[in-house]
């Protein structure tokens, strides 16, 4: 298990000013599992990763892998980098341009202090290839692959190694949509098949929420939620992190009856009265943003069944934008707009009269003042 | 730039488990290796400047009169304004040319480049003073070849070109340094993904504003330490003042040492003080440099995606590409070597007529081939420059690496320390140099150590520049991934950066070769009988007015040079520029 302990790291930014750059950063991987920092950029992922790494010294905190301490700043240990047996991918791959793909993936073995012979490092430098399904490009200069194979070899890079620690920073920030959904896949079969413990470093959340166990939303170098990509993304615990992961409609209102058993309350919005899910209690009257997916937004010509909790109202559509495999309406409500993605076989023309429902569970009211608020 | 978010991180290895020891006792001793090659010289000179001449009647004491003289007098003003004026004309005319060929030869489709490439360097190893006589011979008012020419077309006596003149001076100094802007620019251009200029290319950008505003742009940290180089190197420049610029009166700084300490009784304290003011204008530029150097990193432009060089089709602007090759070679190359080649084969010089023709002997090279101590020259001169230059370009590769990756205290003082010589005028360098291994007693003085230890002080800043351009090219996370796959240090630096760094490691060896071989300022004043080198034997020959000898000499070692260049240029494409 990692485990990483209220790290704080800042840096000297030009002009002398002092960048706390991670402030309070503290998380445990259990063993096997895909852990992702998800933020902009600027958050402090990357300085997290980097200080995992041992790339960067931070200020102070513990990072223990195992129950094995690579740093401490209470008993002054800090293990350098290329003792840590961690391997890395980087956003730029960092391919050896002077090496071929066989001489890349061979350098962590060769520079090993208990060096392999000859015959063991070609056998698993073949192995992690056909991993990667690299093996006929062995001899192949580096820089005559294409980004998706260059990918690749740095994952090899780091795999061959047979590391305790994945870490990877951005590793599919550099390649084409098509690509990227690919090796999105291949990525999440690796890792559960090797079942290796891996920090991973996006911006992007719909990686994030595809490839990881668990996530932590981090913004201006603090983590400000922690959760299944699940709990995550269906109860945001703040404005940021609706807002961050996935798109969202934000409905602004008052508490207006307090949360009853289940979980909901009742909040007074330019919308009317909406019934919706509270994840911390609220006080009456408390000012309360109510966040609900666009997919969650449901559209009906004809008046749709109201089942209990329930919330029904009408609206008119005022653009659409066909995307293929769903469409995108703005419906005006009131004076609110609110943005629906449902099935391309929904024709309403725009101009004309359309029933909405948001299902309370959908809905998420979330506290003001929450913003800032820190996870747990 | 995504990477220029990141904020900057120490590499290296922090107190604690898995610090190696020998990390600050290697920086410890890179830096008192620097300080003493650099700050003894400085020692000396300072000493120097405050001492009144030693003669037989009188020992030397302290005095204050050599800075009277040197910042009073009526001709300070004249003597800085020459200064400035012949080192900035000069280096713009070399970057400009250096920069322009040098874009032509990497990225655009010019015919001929390996060709033109190799012809370009030629001037690099024509020593100044065989450059100068053969423009002397060519641009002379009274014997300048061009005039004579001019003359008869026009039947006239106007004199067309003076190269006894500052703009001469310029001409002719710019001229044979361009090379030198050009290698720089070169390697510049090589570390530098094409893919930014073609994007100029497609917002509708023509080909000399793309050459403008984004590549020039883009290597500015490699243009800035270009420029730095050759403003420094044209204030330091001795034999093109001393031959056009003293017959006519017209004396910058060095021109003014010279004088000073051919003076007698020799007046080095006056020299030395004259000496302090050229330092206080390098160790300006070495300034700004640094602070150049220092915000390097917006610069990276080579990561470990590794792009394909590619070059633009330029189209019919191929012919006057070609033509601008053309024109330079022939006014760097084809005319001072063919006016050497024409005298050398002289019994005495004499402007070419069909009368002179008839003369044409082969008796100067035999002269050249019975001249004492022949061998022995040629010899230490091939010794001196493997040598200087392997030590330079190794060491500085570390202490460059230093300064550029970590944060180690000190390191703006090691750069400071290497880059300190390129204030030293080769003639007071060479002077200190003797003094000072004269004072010690180690058994240096009069062997060939003391002029490698010359070499290296005196080349060392150019190598400390080669590398670090090319350092600061090099994406920071190919050696961080290397050290995230265990390799320690000493292996990283052993097998990435170095190879890394290839590219302007050669060129940077190629160019400390070359210097080298030329070098005469420094051995002037360090050789003894034994010890001689090929440039001083050249200088003896114009001392003792040989010149067709010197002709013929320079001929012989322009050849072996050229040939010299050829094979290095191969070896370099073959083996070095697999990541350029």
């Amino acid at each position: 298990m990692l485990s990483v302990k209220s790290l704080h790291t800042d840096y000297a930014a030009a002009g002398g000013a002092v960048v706390k750059a991670v402030q309070d950063v503290s998380f445990d991987v259990p063993d096997g599992e895909l852990f992702t920092l998800l933020g902009p950029s600027g958050c402090g992922k990357t300085t997290t990763l980097r200080s995992i790494a041992g790339l960067e010294r931070p200020r102070s905190g513990s990072i223990a892998l195992d129950g094995r301490v690579v740093y401490s700043s209470e008993k002054n240990i800090f293990v350098a980098p290329n003792r840590r047996n961690f391997g890395m991918v980087f956003q730029s791959y960092a391919i050896w341009p002077h090496m071929n793909v066989f001489k890349n993936v061979a350098f962590p073995l060769e520079v090993r202090k208990a060096r392999p012979s000859r015959r063991e490092i070609e056998q698993k430098v073949m192995r992690v290839l056909a991993t990667v399904q690299l093996a006929d490009l062995v001899d192949r200069d580096a820089t005559k692959l294409s980004g998706g194979q260059q990918q690749r070899l740095a994952l090899a890079r780091a795999l061959v190694m047979e590391p305790q620690l994945l870490l990877l920073d951005e590793p599919l920030s550099n390649l084409d949509a098509k690509l990227r959904e690919a090796m999105r896949f291949e990525l999440k079969r690796m890792q559960r098949d090797l079942g290796l413990t891996t920090i991973y470093v996006t911006h992007d959340q719909s990686e994030a929420l595809a490839l990881s166990h668990e996530i932590a939303v981090m913004s201006e170098g603090r983590i400000v939620q922690i959760g299944s990509p699940r709990d995550i993304y269906e109860r945001p615990r703040n404005k940021f992190v609706a807002d961050f992961v996935g798109s969202t409609n934000f409905i602004g209102g008052r508490v207006a009856s307090a949360a009853a058993g289940n979980g909901r309350c009742g909040v007074a919005t330019a919308l009317g009265e909406l019934n919706v899910q509270c994840v911390e209690a609220l006080a009456k009257d408390a000012p309360v943003v109510i966040s609900v997916r666009p997919e969650d937004v449901e559209l009906y010509e004809a008046a749709p069944p109201r089942e209990d909790g329930d919330n029904v109202c009408t609206g008119v559509v005022e653009a659409k934008v066909f995307l293929g495999d769903y469409l995108d309406f703005q419906v005006k409500v009131g004076d609110s707009v609110l943005l629906a993605r449902v099935h391309p076989s929904l024709r309403t023309p725009v101009g004309h009269p359309i029933h909405v429902r948001m299902r309370a569970e959908k809905c998420v009211a979330l506290a003001e003042s929450s913003a800032s608020r820190v996870a747990a | 730039m995504r990477a220029a978010s990141r904020p900057p991180s120490p590499t290296l290895p922090h107190k604690g488990e898995g610090s190696p020891l020998w990390t600050p006792l290697l920086i410890a001793i890179a830096i008192a290796l620097v300080a003493w090659l650099a700050l003894v010289p400085l020692g000396f000179m300072l000493w120097q400047s405050v001492l009144s001449p030693e003669t037989a009647s009188s020992a030397a004491r302290f005095t204050l009169d050599n800075y009277r003289t040197a910042y009073a007098s009526a001709d300070t003003a004249r003597l800085l304004a020459n200064s400035l004026k012949f080192a900035l004309g000069s280096a713009a005319l070399a970057f400009s040319l250096g920069t322009l060929l040098a874009w032509i030869n990497e990225r655009t489709d010019t015919p001929f480049k390996p060709l033109f490439f190799a012809l370009t360097l030629v001037p690099l190893i024509i020593p100044g003073i065989l450059f100068t006589v053969s423009w002397i011979f060519l641009g002379s008012p009274k014997i300048g070849i061009v005039n004579l020419v001019l003359q008869r077309i026009f039947a006239t006596d106007t004199v067309f070109i003076n190269i006894y003149s500052m703009p001469g001076m310029i001409w002719v100094d710019g001229l044979h340094y361009s090379p030198m802007a050009f290698l720089l620019m070169t390697a510049a251009f090589r570390a530098m993904d094409p893919a930014l200029e073609e994007s100029a290319m497609m917002s509708g950008a023509t080909l000399p504003r793309i050459l403008w505003r984004v590549t020039i742009r883009l290597a500015s940290p490699a243009t800035a330490a270009a420029l730095l180089i050759l403003f420094v190197r044209a204030l330091e420049s001795f034999e093109v003042p001393a031959l056009l610029g003293l017959p006519v009166g017209i004396e910058v700084y060095t021109s003014a040492i010279y004088d000073a300490i051919h003076a007698y009784p020799s007046e080095i304290g006056l020299a030395s003080a004259y000496g302090v003011a050229l330092l206080v204008i390098t160790s300006l530029c070495v300034f700004l440099n640094l602070r150049i150097v220092g915000r390097g990193s917006r610069y990276a432009t080579v990561t470990g995606k590794g792009f394909r060089p590619r070059v633009m089709r330029i189209g019919r602007w191929r012919y006057v590409t070609a033509a601008v090759f053309l024109i330079y070679v022939l006014l760097v190359v084809v005319l001072p070597f063919l006016v050497l080649l024409w005298s050398s084969l002289q019994r005495f010089y004499s402007v070419p007529t069909l009368a002179a023709l008839k003369n044409l002997t082969l008796d100067s090279y035999r002269t050249v081939f019975a001249y004492p101590a022949i061998g022995t020259a040629v010899w230490n001169s091939i010794v001196l420059a493997l040598g200087s230059a392997t030590l330079i370009m190794l060491a500085t590769s570390i202490l460059c690496w230093i300064v550029v990756r970590t944060k180690l205290p000190g390191r703006a003082l090691l750069d400071n320390l290497a880059s300190l010589s390129l204030v030293f005028p080769g003639l007071v360098l060479g002077l200190a140099i003797m003094v000072c291994y004269l004072a010690l007693p180690i058994g240096v003085y009069g062997t060939i150590w003391i002029m490698l230890i010359a070499y290296v002080t005196r080349f060392m800043p150019y190598g400390m520049r080669y590398n670090a351009a090319s350092l600061l090219q090099v994406h920071k996370e190919l050696e961080e991934s290397a050290a995230m796959s265990g390799a320690s240090l000493a292996t990283t630096f052993g097998r990435i950066v170095l190879p890394l760094l290839k590219p302007g490691l050669i060129a940077g060896w190629i160019y400390i070769v070359i210097v080298s071989i030329r070098e005469l300022a420094s051995s002037i004043l360090l050789y003894s009988p034994g010890t001689e080198v090929v440039s001083v034997t050249i200088w003896e020959m114009w001392q003792n007015g040989q010149y067709v000898e010197l002709s013929a000499l320079g001929v012989m070692m322009i050849l072996v040079l050229f040939c010299f260049v050829m094979l290095a240029e191969f070896f370099g494409r073959r083996f070095g520029m697999v990541e350029a």
